[in-house]
């Protein structure tokens, strides 16, 4: 190489450390190639972007952070978000604010569920992006992206307000590229709706009943009362249990594929 | 009497509101005239803590001057006058981060013996808590608070999961961002260098004078001299030992050289790789 | 007695008569725990009640800090060679008459036996013994209402159990070995089939899984709607002829700050009986904590009261520091001096912001209360590197130094910025009629029955009791300053309300003192302590933080991670009173109760 590699390499650092000098902020290439934004659809995304109400809804410690944004000195009015609503039916966004525990996450697809479309989800923080610093935690789902659908994830623990907007922002930048004429919630049935997951000996989703199924009654599972005291560890698996159990992966996997 | 607490409340805030107005026309033609500092024609605004009134930051256009030691999501050190990471894989940070977010693949030789230096290095976005213990354990300076907080993405994984390309950044911008810590780090070492340099004189000088003397006094008194300079064998024997390693570098420099220059290579295309599919948000 | 009791140093077998209490109450104590700095007495299970009744009437030990329990199954030290029982239940006893230290009592079962109820000597074991029961397991006789406070019923086992793993279980200890050197990254989601972080037990069948009903039922109300004479508001409703009915509010509801649910049985609008039922942030604080280091819990205790981490910082500072016999340099301890009072000033403020909140004046004081809470936070920033969790303190001291000009600015904002901002919110709130027409006379309930329910800080000052750590058991240098308790004597919101903006004025007097008279010199005594062992031993170590009186009980094998670590919080045992406060209220009162005790659910929860 002929300049000297100190300089080339700052110049390619540059592509990580512009987002911090300048307000770039960057959309997903296929989301800019594909969609021929129209003037109706501007008019459309303009007016969504610019009253986007949250829900007034926090979970931890981040929902502080959120209020924070919320208040004078991030003073989210700016974007037309100051309305939180209590209220899912009358909101647009979703900020999953802090740790999502499994007591409280059949209460949040609830409230998701009895959201209106268009409807977004922002993760907020590093607890609702990935399970956060409580991950391994016994009652500590690993980010809501397990349930529900997210849109965008804003990392940090917690992330400033700064980074809240940064977020809301690229959401804004996401929503702007949907077209009227492409969305899904003016056709028929198109609402998804999220089985809501059931507290038994421990959270579990109604979608994958069937896995657990095979997992916990299958071949080599001991039956009776007594073995509700054992409890299954994956470390502990031999390797024809490992083997079941890719099994039942597969099986169920095909099972979810095909109905689509 | 009724009514009162609702003056008394709208006074408040029309006080706020003038407080703002009063508070603007100290600093005329603006209250942040002095901190325009970002390109783009942002401005990095630093609040007073005299401001009176309003004090909202339109974020997207200013921002908030972040003192120095805010910290976010760590960043590894490159050293670029030296030309490799400043990180040795001691693991030390993977031992102390309390939620054991971060991997550390040690790198090898080509005979399989492993150096020091990451292969790879990650760190979750999606667990690390930003509590900085890596920071202040590391006994390289080789990983520091980064200041950007502009991370969102469209996708969890495994954008959150940064790599070791991701996770780099010259000293510079190091040096930029943590100006005071940096030339205190300096300080330090210099004066470390320094001392070491001084020490090692002096030593090299009472070492010369203790042997001359030993020889000088061999006849005389065989026996202390000997202790002494046994007592002065660990301090010799760290000063070999970096001769040692100094002298091994410079021995295989060609070699030693074109490794790097792989190593930066591969380096950089991941980089290229990972920024942009940072960029397209895993679509 | 076997040889290994012999051997045991510390637990001493002598004749009954010699051990304190047994004069009056014969054959109670049974033996003495006298480890580290915390001495400690062996209670004989079916004596329990009989001494703690004694300790409270004769002795005046009418407040039970903290009821805990440790699972001893998997102790690697040396004192506890010879003892059986696997169970310990904990008990920390202090004076609100006298002041001072505690008495700390040991309850020891075996496995599969009961310990009796505390809750008929003081009620505030309420909730407290509800956790030990939900988390080890172990029964409460006599206990009103034993059930799964933090889980929920039907939930798999007793996780802070030695021998309970979770899904994600890798290592009893950190760090995790498989971190480096490191083979890569790895997902934890893959490590299950069903990508997430649960197990199930085998043999169990999802599809017939019938949910065990998760409603806690309302106790009905005591005798006649009067439920406190000398309540003012409650209404005539026996004249219609009405039903009561269940009303739940939560856990996604605007008024329970954060994720908290209260099921009230309510008679038109007045409440019967009002149950609190928390859980929805369990985030298994303890067990992660008994993982960690010594050190990494530093950290997460500023997830704790996520308001005000730098007092959770300090208390978690000073029980390893007793427990471990760590100097701590003089500036260090102005240092924290300055970081916890400007924490209770933020702590106050924005609870005053939210009350009003919860009153139904939406936003503008809770506006004003963030605007100078965040010129605060930009301080906190500057020093540690974050708004929120700081994560400044260290064993010995804290981490960094202050930056340069940093003194200057606290100055400024104590001098002037305080002081102001203060007496604006006592002239925009204090005298303002629905303030007066919503918070006088609701929600009382008199001292003797608050400390009765090991109600703290803020709340039990409110109702008249000079009670407050500071001064009745100083710790770090807080008897070199000036200052006073605030008392009021109403004990309903608007004392709660008006004695946080006293105290938050009592903080910035404080403040001025610390900033004046602070020296320079060294902030930290001990460096690099990430491989950090403290001996064997117990401590008990509780701090006034801004909501009360926040405990921490660490107990020492002489390992590099805490055996059992336990955070006594006060949002979360300070909810004791939330039912009596509210029954004879309407339920929209019921609502400022709540946000008057000022609970945190980081907290609440753990
Ligand atoms: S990401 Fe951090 S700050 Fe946010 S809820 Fe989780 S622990 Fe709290
Ligand atoms: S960053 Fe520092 S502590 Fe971590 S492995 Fe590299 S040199 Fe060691
Ligand atoms: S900041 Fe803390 S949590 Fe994040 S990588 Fe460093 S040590 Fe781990």
């Amino acid at each position: 190489m002929e300049d000297s590699p100190a300089t080339n390499f700052q110049d390619l650092k540059s592509t990580q450390t512009q987002n911090y000098l300048h307000d770039t902020i960057q959309v997903p290439d296929d989301l800019q190639a594909n969609v021929m934004v129209t003037t109706l659809d501007k008019v459309y995304n303009w007016s969504r972007t610019s009253s986007m109400w949250p829900l007034l809804f926090g979970l931890a410690c981040c929902a502080i952070e959120m209020i924070a944004t919320a208040a004078s000195r991030f003073d989210l009015a700016r974007f037309g978000m100051e309305v939180m609503r209590p209220s899912p039916r009358q909101s647009d966004l979703m900020i999953v604010s802090g740790t999502v525990t499994k007591k409280m996450v059949p209460a949040i697809v609830r409230i998701y569920n009895q959201m209106a479309e268009p409807r977004y989800v922002l993760a907020l923080g590093a607890c609702a992006t990935g399970g956060g610093p409580f991950k391994e935690g016994y009652n500590v789902v690993s980010g809501i992206d397990t349930y529900i659908p997210v849109d965008v994830y804003v990392p940090g623990c917690p992330p400033t307000p700064e980074a809240l907007i940064y977020g809301l922002l690229k959401l804004h930048k996401k929503v702007e590229r949907q077209s009227i004429a492409k969305v899904s919630w003016y056709k028929k049935n198109t609402s998804e709706f999220i089985p809501i997951p059931v507290l038994g000996p421990d959270v579990f989703d109604p979608r994958q009943v069937e896995m657990i199924r095979e997992y916990t009654l299958g071949a080599g599972a001991v039956r009776g009362p007594a073995a509700a005291e054992v409890r299954v560890l994956p470390q502990l698996l031999t390797a024809d249990q490992k083997a079941h159990l890719e099994q039942v992966r597969a099986r169920y996997l095909a099972k979810v594929k095909q109905p689509a | 009497m009724f009514g009162t607490g609702l003056l008394k409340g709208l006074g408040i805030t029309l006080k706020h509101a003038l407080d703002t107005f009063a508070d603007d026309r100290k600093h005329v033609p603006s209250r942040y005239q002095d901190s325009v500092k970002g390109g783009n024609g942002r401005r990095v605004i630093e609040q007073p803590i005299t401001q009176e009134g309003l004090l909202t930051i339109q974020y997207p256009e200013e921002r908030r001057l972040l003192p120095e030691r805010f910290r976010y999501i760590p960043m590894l050190i490159w050293d670029t006058q030296a030309n490799e990471d400043k990180c040795t894989a001691c693991g030390i940070c993977a031992k102390v981060c309390p939620p054991q977010c971060i991997w550390i693949v040690r790198d090898m030789d080509a005979n399989g013996k492993p150096v020091a230096r990451p292969a790879e290095f990650y760190i979750d976005a999606a667990v690390c808590m930003s509590c900085s213990f890596c920071v202040e354990f590391c006994p390289f300076d080789a990983i520091k608070m980064n200041h950007d907080f502009e991370l969102a993405v469209y996708d969890r994984y495994p954008q959150l999961v940064y790599d070791k390309a991701e996770l780099t950044v010259p000293v510079e911008y190091y040096a930029a961002l943590w100006p005071t810590q940096w030339a205190a780090e300096e300080e330090a070492k210099r004066q470390k260098e320094a001392e070491d340099k001084a020490k090692a004189e002096a030593k090299a000088k009472a070492d010369a004078e203790k042997a001359a003397k030993a020889a000088s006094a061999a006849a005389a008194k065989p026996a202390p001299a000997a202790v002494e300079a046994k007592a002065s064998a660990p301090g010799e024997a760290v000063a070999s030992n970096g001769g040692v390693v100094v002298a091994s570098a410079d021995g295989g420099a060609t070699d030693e050289a074109a490794a790097k220059k792989a190593r930066l290579d591969e380096l950089k295309r991941k980089a290229a790789e990972t920024a942009k599919k940072r960029k397209d948000g895993g679509a | 007695m076997t040889e290994l009791v012999a051997e045991a140093p510390v637990v001493e077998q002598t004749a009954d008569a010699a051990y304190p209490y047994n004069n009056v109450v014969p054959g109670a104590v049974i033996g003495r725990w006298a480890e580290g700095s915390d001495p400690a007495l062996v209670v004989a299970p079916d004596k329990l009640i009989a001494l703690l009744t004694h300790l409270r009437d004769q002795e005046s030990y009418d407040f039970l800090s903290s009821v805990t329990c440790v699972d001893y199954s998997a102790y690697a030290g040396k004192a506890r060679a010879g003892i059986k029982e696997r169970f310990d239940t904990v008990y920390h006893l202090y004076s609100t008459q006298k002041g001072g230290g505690h008495i700390n009592l040991h309850v020891r079962v075996p496995e599969g036996d009961s310990v009796p109820s505390a809750t008929s000597v003081y009620p505030g074991a309420n909730l407290q013994e509800c956790e030990v029961y939900d988390l080890y397991g172990i029964k409460f006789e006599g206990h009103p209402n034993l059930r799964r406070v933090l889980l929920w019923e039907g939930f798999n086992g007793y996780p802070m159990r030695k021998d309970w793993k979770e899904a994600y279980f890798e290592e009893e200890n950190k760090p995790f070995k498989n971190r480096h050197p490191a083979e890569g990254y790895f997902w934890h989601e893959d490590k299950l089939p069903w990508g997430s972080n649960s197990t199930y037990p085998e043999g169990w069948d999802p599809e017939s899984w019938q949910t065990p009903i998760s409603y806690v039922p309302v106790s009905q109300a005591p005798e006649g709607l009067g439920y406190d004479s000398e309540k003012s508001n409650v209404g005539a409703v026996g004249e219609l002829d009405t039903q009561s009915i269940v009303v739940n509010l939560g856990p996604h509801h605007p008024s329970t700050h954060g994720v908290f649910r209260m099921l009230a049985r309510i008679e038109g609008e007045t409440v019967l009986a009002l149950e609190p039922e928390m859980g929805y942030l369990h985030r298994n604080h303890e067990k992660i904590g008994e993982r960690n280091t010594w050190l990494m819990n530093m950290p997460f205790t500023d997830r704790l009261d996520y308001i005000n981490s730098m007092s959770n910082n300090l208390g978690y500072a000073l029980a390893i520091e007793k427990l471990a016999n760590i100097e701590v340099p003089e500036r260090a301890n102005y240092i924290r001096i300055i970081m916890a009072e400007l924490t209770r000033v933020v702590n106050h403020m924005w609870s005053i912001g939210f009350i009003l909140n919860d009153l139904g004046a939406l936003q503008t004081p809770a506006l004003y209360a963030i605007e100078e809470r965040e010129m605060i936070l930009d301080l906190f920033e500057a020093v540690s590197g974050s708004r929120l969790m700081c994560n400044y303190m260290r064993f010995g001291g804290v981490v960094r130094d202050l930056p340069a000009g940093w003194l200057e600015k606290a100055k400024y904002m104590v001098d002037t910025r305080l002081p102001n901002v203060l007496d604006e919110l006592d002239r925009l709130i204090t005298g303002n009629e629905i303030m007066m027409a919503r918070g006088r006379g609701v929600g009382y309930l008199s001292a003797k029955d608050l400390i009765a329910l090991s109600v703290s800080g803020p709340m039990i000052r409110a109702a008249g009791v000079p009670y407050d750590i500071r001064k009745a058991q100083p710790y770090c240098i807080y008897d070199r300053f000036d200052f006073d308790i605030p008392t009021l004597p109403e004990s309903d919101i608007f004392a709660r309300y008006y004695i946080r903006l006293l105290e938050a004025r009592e903080s910035v007097k404080i403040l001025k003192q610390a900033l004046r008279d602070i020296p320079g010199g060294e902030f930290l005594s001990t460096r690099d302590k990430y491989t950090f062992r403290p001996t064997e031993g117990e401590a008990y170590v509780r701090v006034e933080a801004p909501k009360g009186e926040l405990g921490f009980y660490v107990v020492s094998d002489n390992k590099a991670n805490p055996y059992r670590y336990h955070v006594r919080a006060p949002s979360f045992i300070n909810l004791n009173a939330l039912g009596p406060m509210s029954v004879g209220y309407k339920i929209a009162d019921a609502v400022v109760v709540l946000g008057a005790i000022d609970i945190v659910l980081g907290e609440v929860d753990r």
